[in-house]
């Protein structure tokens, strides 16, 4: 796994100091079952550095009020936070505009946003919507919902042995019937990264918009929409260290334009009578009622935590802890790596012989390791490679060396009482 | 190994985890049910034959799971063959009562027997699945409920 291709790093000569990124990161200091915490779940969600928790303090302890409603100060307090935030994720994006950016509560709620509102708008029977074998079930179930009720295929396209898409089948699945395309940036059960510009770029050749599912790639890859040419992205707070129960949706304008509202309520109106209702404009028609405002000024606090840092060099460091995970797992007897494409985000699958991953997951657990055993919400790929579920440990920023270590070693415990 | 750990893993799980009793189907079963636990993946088919006195004639199983619930399902065939549905039934209730806990520390070894290795699960909330899903799915079969149960 070496320097990947698609994001041509600059040479950064800074030295990643991991140790002080820690110091950030007060949860890491805990003790589990006696032993330190080798937090290796991060693909499911990473822990929050201080900056952001002490954001979220702030916001309480000084800020509270609602916003886009108030005339006193906090509430013009919270508002502009609230506005601030989603500058700095416009920014961090490169989004065209502001009202390109929705908050939503995650990844799931913007990909069924899109679903329920794009997809009942524009789908009709005999339409076809193209998903990927490696989607997170938040991007297939709201397909198939709209499939099912608008009458229209959902199609998918197969992976190969090593995880990756098999492209030709994609090429050969575009047609006149197709209707949209959504794919995920980076699996988090293979951890491939995915050829999205050249997806983008064909679908358009079709006029099909594509929506990309980036909860995995965002902490990792640079991502910018307006080079990427995506219709659609889509991202949680939660596992770009930032809170919980936050999430972006990023669409082109005219698509949001042309969409009706997912919800309605409060604030994404401008005029309301029980003859009819003006809609407000993007980004707040699809805001409805008082959002997760803590979630969002947290959010914004992890995007300046994350670029203070670097995101290449977090890519940097994190390809190190997988290349040099990936070999020392490799030599481990009876031991499968799921997921070998060439170009992977710092997710490591895998599955031993003779012992089942939650017995893996129980017994590291006892070691201080913190790793998700299971399907990860991907069944399908689950019933590709024939197996139940799989061990997966996910580096992130603040993750050691050593760490790694205390893996390889627990699994060669588990190997010698299982063995 | 920690405490803890050893007595959730006992040699006689780690044992049957690797040469499971019974591992196989009864190709013309008077009961039989699927179990599945979506959490893990986990899934098990309970296979019965029972004769005309409710007497369990043959039961095996099949499927993939984790050593609790390979080991669970390995070692409630072994015991339940030559029981009366009856006594299957009770088995069940007295099962459930061990991992969930709901004895506390008053059980008797004896009582149990071999069953006493499951002791250990109650310690570890998120494993009690693995441990009755194989129970669950008997007592399906019993009833002759052929829908999958699923633990979560
Ligand atoms: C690739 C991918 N897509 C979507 C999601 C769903 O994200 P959330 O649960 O934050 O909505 C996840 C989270 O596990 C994911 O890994």
């Amino acid at each position: 796994m070496s320097v990947r291709t698609d994001a041509a790093l600059p040479s950064v000569n800074t030295v990643y100091d991991v140790n002080r990124i820690r110091e950030d990161f007060p949860i890491l200091k805990q003790i589990v079952h006696g032993k330190p915490l080798v937090y290796l779940d991060n693909a499911a969600t990473t822990q929050k550095p201080l900056q952001v928790l002490k954001e979220l303090e702030k916001y309480y302890y000084t800020m509270n009020a609602n916003i886009h409603r108030g005339v006193h100060a906090l509430s013009q307090e919270a508002t502009e936070a609230y506005e601030g935030s989603r500058i700095k994720i416009k920014k961090f994006i490169n989004a065209l505009g502001k009202n390109e950016i929705i908050f939503t509560r995650g990844t799931t709620e913007s990909i069924n946003l899109v679903a329920q509102s794009y997809g009942r708008k524009n789908f009709s029977e005999g339409d076809e919507v193209i998903i990927t074998h490696m989607e997170h079930h938040s991007n297939i179930v709201p397909w198939q919902m709209i499939c099912e009720e608008r009458k229209a295929k959902l199609r998918v396209i197969p992976i190969d042995e090593n995880g990756e898409l098999v492209f030709e089948e994609f090429e050969k699945m575009l047609n006149k019937k197709t209707k949209f395309v959504s794919v995920v940036y980076a699996s988090n059960s293979l951890g491939t990264v995915n050829p999205v510009k050249k997806i983008i770029d064909l679908a358009h050749s079709f006029n099909v918009p594509v929506l990309i599912d980036a909860a995995q790639a965002v902490n990792h890859l640079k991502i910018d929409v307006q080079e990427l040419d995506c219709d659609f992205l889509a991202f949680s707070g939660h596992k770009l260290y930032g809170p919980t129960g936050i999430g972006i949706l990023y669409g082109k304008v005219n698509h949001l334009d042309s969409m009706p509202p997912y919800q309605g309520g409060g604030d994404m109106i401008s005029k309301v009578t029980f003859e009819k209702t003006l809609y407000n404009e993007l980004p707040y028609k699809f805001e409805a009622g008082t959002p997760n405002i803590a979630g969002a000024i947290g959010l914004g606090a992890a995007i300046d935590y994350v670029e203070k840092i670097g995101i290449e060099n977090i890519a940097r460091h994190e390809n190190n802890l997988l290349e040099y995970a990936t070999e020392k797992i490799s030599e481990l007897k009876g031991l499968r790596i799921i997921g070998t494409s060439k170009n992977k985000i710092s997710v490591l699958s895998f599955v031993l012989e003779n012992v089942h991953p939650h017995d893996v997951g129980t017994f590291l657990d006892f070691e201080g390791v913190a790793i998700r055993t299971g399907h990860h919400c991907t069944q399908p790929i689950m019933d590709r490679y024939g197996i139940p579920a799989t061990s997966r440990a996910s580096f992130g920023m603040y993750n050691t060396f050593d760490e790694i270590d205390v893996l390889v070693n627990g699994l060669k415990k588990i190997l010698e009482v299982f063995g | 190994m920690q405490q803890e750990l050893r007595e959730l893993y006992q040699q006689v799980i780690l044992d049957h985890n690797k040469a499971p009793r019974n591992f196989r189907k009864i190709e013309n079963p008077t009961n039989y049910a699927e179990g599945y636990n979506p959490l893990c993946g986990d899934n098990v088919t309970v296979y019965l034959l029972i004769d005309e006195n409710n007497i369990i004639q043959d039961i095996s199983f099949q499927g993939s799971g984790c050593a609790i619930s390979k080991a669970s399902a390995s070692l409630m065939t072994s015991i339940l063959k030559g029981k009366t549905v009856e006594e299957a039934e009770k088995l069940f209730n007295k099962f459930h009562d061990l991992v969930t806990d709901k004895l506390g520390d008053n059980f008797s070894v004896d009582e149990f027997g071999k069953l006493a290795v499951f002791a250990g699960v109650r310690e570890f909330p998120a494993r009690v699945k693995c441990a009755s899903l194989a129970w669950h799915t008997m007592l399906n079969a019993l009833h002759n409920k052929n829908e999958k149960v699923v633990t979560e």
